[in-house]
């Protein structure tokens, strides 16, 4: 490896100008005459809309428009779908109700958008968005999804009667695995509560729309982790506008955690109120409108049963899950609490039978999404519980009921569709409790015992898949598209090197990673290497960035289009150095001819490429050569996880004394920025555990963690330093042996803080997030 | 928010005239509170008055054994007096734990105890400390100040010009943070002086801070934590919400103050 290749700790290019704030974010986008957008939300979580009375804020200063739903119904804009598509057991497709951009004739959620206000300020917008009267005849509203299923409840879409949008099952057949439990020598049976959250990301959305009516064309800039999705839907579904009439450019993005994978109504909404109106049209969400609309996460309530013969070893893993869908289908909502999680139920064990049945259900609430490890973080947290509890239950070391069951030998294939391709799980177990000293756990538990304080251990053994998958096999599965990814290398003619990439960045550092494969490649400095990405304008076609899949998948791409580029660029050198092609190398920047002192610069062999005088007979012109990557398989990181708490029983506050983590995710190109993200990743998890939880009024509807005054984000205070180490077993399935590490901390985590917290206690009856009220009254009922 | 005029006041003379010349005019101090309240537009004042430039409600003066804080001295001026370190340590300590470093160095005393938040830390200090609130028109006694959840005794149009207090023999305060806001979940400030021992309770009242009339009895013979073992509080006057219930606030209640008396 060089100082700026595959495997170093190089600083991230972008960094500086994200941290001195010249960075370029779509609300930093300005355009000539442009004007702000202000939406008219639901105060109610389910209402019919009797009349919407617009003529005041009409009148109001600065207003250029009202916009509403009927209006944009009878322009034939779509609705907004859910592009995966799942069938119940029955074989019916699921149930998708209807999701109009600006409702028109009901409303399901509390912010639920209604009519748009165009002004010439933001201030004005608002002014005016208040000024409009909308007639609403309240109805019951129905926010907890297992309510929601019960008969009698408010019914939200006549597609779906009662509320139920699929009944889906996976694995063994049910009678198989209910045989394997009863035959048991122990079961443990837990309810397992995954708490909602908001995802919150720094930069809120926003979107500004541009019609140009000269050119008969929209571009829209908006805050999306895949921009080429983005304008395929709104093209294909909503017809906003035909494909080669809309670009869509997703600048500097300021996070997302999966939270900006969807397309929402407000980017729709400014790009038709831009052709409406004239003027280019921006919106930038506020703080509680992002509580309030942006896709939440997680929300399942399950039942699990865990079957053990005489030997401790798992026989059956039975699984019933609920899932709350919140009032709309979301764009990849049908897939998570299905192929991302039910799919992950073997963890890391060796199962012979397991049956999982996912229901989802709408509810009067936000939409529930992907958020950062999208239905991995449930599937952990369910399993690595019950076997937590159920090595309690057996009297047996946590630890070796884990590793009496690890799968040992690759590739394995679960009960649960997926085949897991390499993995060495006692490797990261017995690094992390060698790095989290367990042996020393109960001397310094009695040292804690004696300043009065209760101090536990806890410990989770995580799987992801991550890299979504051959396109084929999803196709199959469902979804409305394939999950590939697209690179283009440019070599420009004085060997400066621009990668097009359809993966997008929003924080992952791509500019600085991708830019190491080049410079690994051809030795050359990554200074001379630029990333291209987020706009559909330069990148032709890519599918964004979640699910852990750009380094997997897209960097995967990039490999494709260099082995071309260097291929062409060996001819050329061979040529200019009347060698043979076969013995060229190209290494610090120049291309050699092995074991001669023959030597071409880079730049000189791109310059020929586009001179063009002395090129092999018949070859084109130019050094710029394009690739898809299809993967064959998903990648499957794992790793294990060890958390140490300390509780104080008068207060019932939980201080996290240690954290390590030793994860595999194969081989890594930028180990700090894989640290990064695993420290990002782990915070988020701590933030569920302890902290995080979305609370609507079981009566009302209404949001009562609309801010950070009443949701709790994790602070910096709240974390230890993180003892993280990584365990190798590359890939066998793609080109550089990698697997991901995007997700892995916030999957991996809530579990073995929620272990440690219980152990502590000396109490298993404890929900997400841990908050000192919770851990006090469970610690008092435990006495 | 809605649109507002700015209006800098040079005394507190000025500051009242240029209050009463709008009708829906609010003074602002450093607007901690008030201003994210209007740009979640819930709070529409025409017009601001700003107190912080105001020369006589500044500074921290210790004379005649008496403690004057200016009402528009900033939370990080007092956490770092060394004047109030060396009068009442306590307070400085939970001045130091009011919001983050940028709240510190733009709310000021006045401001937090004339919004009277229940949730606020200062409150419970001017009961403890048996604090006077010196307005542009007479003293008020910090038992007769704070009479509900945001409400005062102070007419809209007066103005909290400082506090007063004689510095106490012994002062602790002990503070459980909301895990999401940082306000006080439960706040407890005790003192031991010349008027005997007295307990302020901020975060859980039902009706916002409180005097703890068993505590202070139980602590007038036996100034210790062990005195206050027995001592509750009935959950019935105690806040409850998502955060903590009711009952949780009964138990912080005796937590804090214990340990409280102990940092006393």
């Amino acid at each position: 490896m060089g100082v700026e290749g595959i495997g170093a700790r190089v600083a991230r290019k972008e960094d500086k100008r994200f941290l001195t704030g010249k960075g370029r974010y779509t609300d930093d986008m300005v355009v000539p005459g442009m004007k702000y957008a202000a939406f008219v939300r639901s105060p109610h979580a389910h209402a019919k809309i009797r009349g919407i009375d617009s003529s005041a804020a009409e009148g109001m200063p600065g207003v250029i428009g009202v916009l509403n739903g009927q209006q944009m119904l009878d322009d034939g804009i779509g609705n907004l779908i859910c592009g995966w598509m799942i069938h119940s057991k029955d074989g019916s497709p699921m149930k998708m109700g209807a999701w109009r951009p600006l409702a028109h004739e009901t409303v399901r959620y509390v912010g639920d958008a209604v009519a748009v206000v165009v002004a010439d300020s933001v201030g004005e917008a608002r002014d005016a968005a208040e000024a409009v009267v909308v007639d609403y005849e309240e109805l019951p509203a129905v926010t907890d999804a297992a309510t929601a299923l019960r008969g009698g409840q408010p019914q939200l879409h006549p597609e779906a009667g009662g509320n139920l949008i699929y009944d889906w099952a996976i694995g063994t057949a049910e009678a198989e695995t209910d045989a394997a439990i009863a035959a048991a020598a122990h079961v443990t049976e837990m309810t397992i509560v995954n708490n909602r959250l908001a995802p919150n990301p720094m930069e809120p959305r926003a979107a500004l729309g541009i019609y140009d009516v000269g050119e008969d064309h929209y571009t829209c800039y908006t805050t999306s982790q895949n921009p080429h999705v983005a304008r395929l839907v709104m093209s294909a579904f909503y017809n906003v506008a035909p494909e080669n009439k809309l670009r869509v450019i997703a600048p500097d993005v300021g996070g997302g955690f999966g939270s900006k994978i969807f397309i929402y109504p407000e980017e729709i909404v400014c790009l038709w109120a831009s052709r409406r109106t004239g003027v280019p049209v921006k919106w930038t969400s506020d703080r509680t409108e992002a509580f309030l609309t942006d896709a939440h996460g997680r929300d399942h309530l399950s039942t699990v049963k865990m079957a053990f013969d005489g030997d401790n070893r798992i026989t059956a893993l039975k699984v019933d899950t609920i899932a709350n869908f919140g009032a709309y289908m979301s764009l990849f909502s049908s897939a998570v609490p299905t192929y991302l999680y039910a799919t992950l139920l073997s963890g890391q064990y060796a199962i012979p039978a397991i049956h999982a049945n996912v229901r989802a259900v709408y509810t009067n609430t936000a939409p529930v999404d992907a958020y950062r490890g999208a239905g991995r973080p449930e599937a952990t947290y369910l399993l690595e519980r019950t076997i937590e509890t159920a090595a309690r239950e057996l009297g047996v070391s946590p630890a070796e009921l884990r590793r009496k069951n690890f799968i040992r030998s690759f590739p394995h294939q679960t009960p649960v569709i997926m085949n897991y391709d390499a993995g060495d799980y006692e490797a990261s177990l017995e690094a992390a409790m060698k790095e989290a000293d367990w042996a020393g756990f109960g001397a310094r538990k009695a040292q804690a015992e004696g300043r009065g304080m209760k101090r536990g251990i806890g410990m989770s053994c995580y799987i992801e898949a991550c890299g979504i998958a051959p396109s084929a096999a999803v196709g199959s599965l469902g979804a409305g598209v394939g999950l590939w990814e697209s690179a283009e290398v440019r070599v420009n003619a004085v060997g400066t090197i621009e990668v097009l990439t359809g993966s997008h960045s929003h924080g992952q550092g791509h500019e600085t990673t991708f830019a190491q494969l080049v410079a690994d490649r051809f030795g050359v400095p990554i200074d001379s290497v630029s990333i291209v990405h987020g706009d559909t304008d330069k990148v032709q076609m890519g599918m964004g960035t979640y699910g852990s899949r750009s380094g997997a998948v897209g960097m995967s791409a990039i490999v494709k289009a260099l082995d071309k580029v260097e291929a062409k660029a060996k001819k050329i050198a061979a040529h200019l150095m009347e060698a043979d092609e076969s013995d060229i190398v190209i290494e610090n920047g120049e291309a050699k001819v092995a074991g001669t002192d023959k030597t071409v610069p880079w730049f000189q062999v791109a310059l020929s490429a586009y001179t063009a005088h002395n090129l092999p007979a018949g070859m084109e012109p130019g050094l710029k050569e394009g690739a898809f990557y299809d993967p064959s398989n998903f990648t499957f990181p794992a790793g294990c996880y060890i958390c140490e708490v300390e509780i104080d029983p008068e207060t019932g506050k939980t201080e996290i004394v240690q954290f390590v983590a030793a994860d595999d995710f194969g081989n890594i190109i930028n180990p700090m920025i894989v640290e990064g993200q695993v420290h990002g990743g782990i915070a988020q998890g701590i933030g569920q555990a302890l902290l995080e939880g979305v609370h609507y009024d079981p009566q009302t509807g209404q949001l009562l963690t609309a801010s950070y005054m009443d949701y709790a984000m994790p602070r910096a205070d709240d974390l230890p330093s993180f003892k993280v180490s990584h365990q190798n077993t590359p890939c066998p399935n793609n080109p550089l042996g990698i697997k991901g590490c995007g997700e892995a901390g916030a999957i991996g985590s809530p579990p073995a803080l929620m272990n440690a917290i219980t152990d502590a206690i000396g109490n298993n009856d404890l929900t997400m997030p841990a908050t000192p009220q919770k851990v006090w009254a469970a610690a008092h009922a435990a006495q | 928010m809605y649109e507002t005029n700015y209006h800098r006041a040079s005394s507190v003379a000025d500051a009242v005239r240029l209050k009463g010349a709008s009708e829906e005019s609010k003074y602002v101090s450093g607007g901690m509170t008030l201003i994210p309240t209007m740009k979640q537009r819930l709070a529409a004042p025409t017009d601001l008055v700003d107190l912080r430039h105001v020369a006589e409600m500044k500074g921290i003066t210790v004379s005649g054994g008496s403690v004057r804080i200016g009402a528009a001295t900033t939370h990080a001026e007092v956490a770092q007096s060394s004047d109030i370190k060396a009068a009442c340590p306590a307070l400085a300590h939970l001045a130091s734990l009011i919001g983050d470093p940028h709240v510190r160095h733009m709310g000021t005393i006045g401001g937090s105890i004339a919004n009277n938040d229940p949730a606020a830390d200062y409150p419970s200090a001017m009961l403890a400390l048996g604090a006077t609130i010196v307005t542009d028109r007479r003293e008020i006694a910090a038992d007769d100040f704070f009479t509900g959840l945001f409400e005062t005794a102070l007419a809209d149009d007066e103005i909290v010009v400082a506090v007063t207090f004689r510095p106490p023999e012994r002062a602790g305060y002990c503070k459980f943070p909301n895990p999401a806001s940082r306000y006080a979940m439960t706040g407890v400030f005790v003192t031991r002086g010349a008027d005997g021992v007295r307990v302020g309770v901020t975060g859980a009242g039902a009706d916002g801070v409180f005097r703890h009339a068993a505590m202070e009895a139980a602590l007038a013979g036996n100034f210790s934590p062990q005195a206050l073992a027995g001592v509750t509080t009935d959950p019935s006057d105690l806040l409850s919400d998502i955060h903590g219930s009711a009952e949780y606030r009964a138990n912080l209640v005796a937590v804090m103050a214990r340990r409280a008396v102990a940092a006393a």
